[in-house]
């Protein structure tokens, strides 16, 4: 627990030692702003249905910025030589870096309540799917970070790292979306639709916080981890 | 308190650790010194439990290093070459998060930075982020790093490289004192760097054991012969014709003729006393003797010795 506690903090203090987490919150408070005052100016809804609707696709792209450096920077830098030969277990490292990953995501996300309070007064947002959305937006966060994750300890070029981690999210997120169901073989749709990213979060947004779907987006994330943490030790494969 | 039983590593086709054996005890200090590409590293990399080995074995202060490396871990103090280090961290930030991944107790945090940074050298510094250092001040704050929980083991791959004399020269004197009472094991392809320091020396070639002894031991092992330097001002043919004679010359080169004085290298046996045997010749021959050196075999002969032999087979 102290080394997993370790691992978080440094990795956790390295993002903002950097200028990632600073763009990460910028851009995505930028991003949203504007997403929630369209709405609410142009179309005078105090509600998040756009901003939650669009998140997918602007994670796709900002979580794999979060995570490319976590394991392909140590390897390229040889940190990783003396990371490894601490006394850590290596799944202890893999869940401190995913951790540092998901409590950047939260933070930021968090961030962003301000502006469904701030107009809590003006409207009457719902506060039953405000909340699950949040909770759907973490969730999903989560397994675009465990995706993007496993995606850098495969190599030791960051920009390799992003272009897999994007195009692995992108796969994730495409085969539960109707234009491939509807195209792929009948055998396949059903599998595909529960594979899906995006089928499972849009079922949260509508305000049912489904144990199935937790249960997905858990499972999603332990995989990936798993397969990161076997990813680490191979090289220690005989 | 390390035992290596013919540990084999290979990469793909290569091998670069082949059947390597060897034993090292607390107040040694080993000297690991072979060509680069010798598989110094990568030994390295299998005792601190970084890589695997396809075969054989190997026990760091009891603990086997594929079985239990987490206890081997803990035994030892490890600085990879080069010193890759988080740049974007400060030099206490990063020894303060190497504190507790070593689990050392909260009480003892601070004295053991503080004891590092007076080994180290790193007083000037600690305020800096480790991207602004100099190479020479890393290499001291992945020393400093390795050092922090007081390990009885202590692992450093080419510890003195990109370092400036000054510099060496501390970081040998660290070395030396360290290993007084704990085990050094560092890799080195500089060879007076291993005379200097090392109370033994392990000359690995082509990932195989070649040589393994005190520094003492490995010259007098060379050691087939003497080599003479000799000038003396006399004829050529007269000083050759006299050096046919002599029994115990085994060989003579001519190095050089410089205003009458002939200069030569001569090859004798050994335990001959050549130099002395060489001046009464000279004498009774009434000749006079410009120059007379005896040439110790070193370290270096035997090193190209050794390695040479083993490329050409």
């Amino acid at each position: 627990m102290t080394n997993i506690a370790a691992i978080f903090k440094k990795e956790f203090r390295s993002y903002f030692n950097s200028p990632i987490a600073y763009i990460f919150i910028t851009f995505f408070l930028g991003i949203s702003a504007w997403l929630f005052f369209r709405s609410f100016f142009l179309l005078n809804q105090a509600e998040m249905r756009d901003f939650f609707g669009l998140m997918p696709w602007i994670f796709l792209f900002f979580i794999p910025a979060v995570t490319m450096k976590l394991w392909a920077e140590e390897k390229k830098l040889g940190t990783v030589e003396i990371l490894m030969t601490l006394p850590i277990r290596d799944y202890e490292v893999v869940i401190g870096k995913f951790l540092a990953s998901f409590a950047l995501l939260t933070v930021t996300v968090l961030l962003s309540l301000v502006l469904p309070l701030s107009v809590i007064y003006l409207g009457d947002p719902d506060g039953g799917t405000l909340i699950t959305g949040y909770v759907g937006l973490l969730l999903m966060g989560a397994a675009y970070i465990a995706v993007g994750f496993f995606a850098s300890t495969l190599t030791e070029n960051q920009i390799v790292s992003f272009i897999f981690g994007i195009t692995a999210c992108f796969v994730l997120l495409i085969i539960g979306e109707d234009i491939v169901l509807f195209n792929a073989p009948n055998w396949l749709s059903p599998i595909f639709s529960y594979l899906g990213l995006g089928a499972h979060y849009s079922s949260i947004l509508r305000g049912v916080l489904d144990s199935r779907d937790i249960i997905y987006y858990l499972s999603l994330i332990g995989f990936f981890l798993y397969l990161s943490t076997l990813s680490v030790e191979s090289r220690k494969w005989r | 308190m390390i035992e290596v039983r013919e540990l084999t590593k290979s990469y793909g086709t290569t091998v670069a650790v082949d059947q390597v054996s060897f034993d090292a005890h607390a107040g040694e200090v080993l000297g690991f010194l072979g060509p680069n590409g010798a598989g110094k590293t990568t030994t390295m990399r299998i005792l601190t439990c970084y890589l695997s080995a396809d075969a054989g074995s190997a026990t760091v202060a009891g603990h086997d290093v594929f079985e239990e490396s987490v206890e081997v871990r803990k035994q030892i103090g490890y600085l990879p070459e080069s010193a890759p280090l988080y740049a974007d961290m400060g030099v206490i930030e990063y020894l303060n998060f190497m504190t507790q991944v070593r689990h050392i107790p909260k009480s003892q945090r601070k004295e053991r930075t503080r004891a590092v940074i007076d080994i180290c050298g790193l007083e000037d510094v600690i305020q800096k982020d480790i991207g602004e250092l100099s190479k020479g001040y890393r290499q001291r704050v992945g020393l400093a790093q390795s050092l922090i929980h007081d390990p009885p083991i202590l692992i450093l791959d080419e510890p003195t490289s990109g370092l400036d004399p000054s510099q060496i020269i501390e970081i040998r004197n660290l070395i030396k004192n360290i290993g007084q009472e704990k085990l050094v094991l560092f890799s080195t392809h500089i060879l007076p760097e291993v005379s200097a320091t090392c109370s033994r020396i392990l000359i690995i070639n082509n990932g195989k054991i070649v040589a393994n002894g005190t520094p003492e031991e490995l010259s007098s092992q060379a050691e087939g012969e003497e080599i003479v330097h000799i000038a003396i001002r006399g004829s050529q043919e007269a000083i050759e014709a006299e050096l046919n004679e002599l029994e115990f010359v085994s060989q003579w080169n001519h190095v050089d003729t410089d205003d009458g004085i002939v200069g030569y290298q001569i090859h004798a046996a050994q335990d001959s006393n050549a130099a002395e045997a060489l001046f009464h010749a000279v004498v009774k021959n009434g000749w006079s003797l410009t120059e007379l050196r005896q040439e110790s075999v070193d370290l270096e002969d035997v090193f190209l010795n050794l390695t040479d032999d083993e490329q050409a087979q």
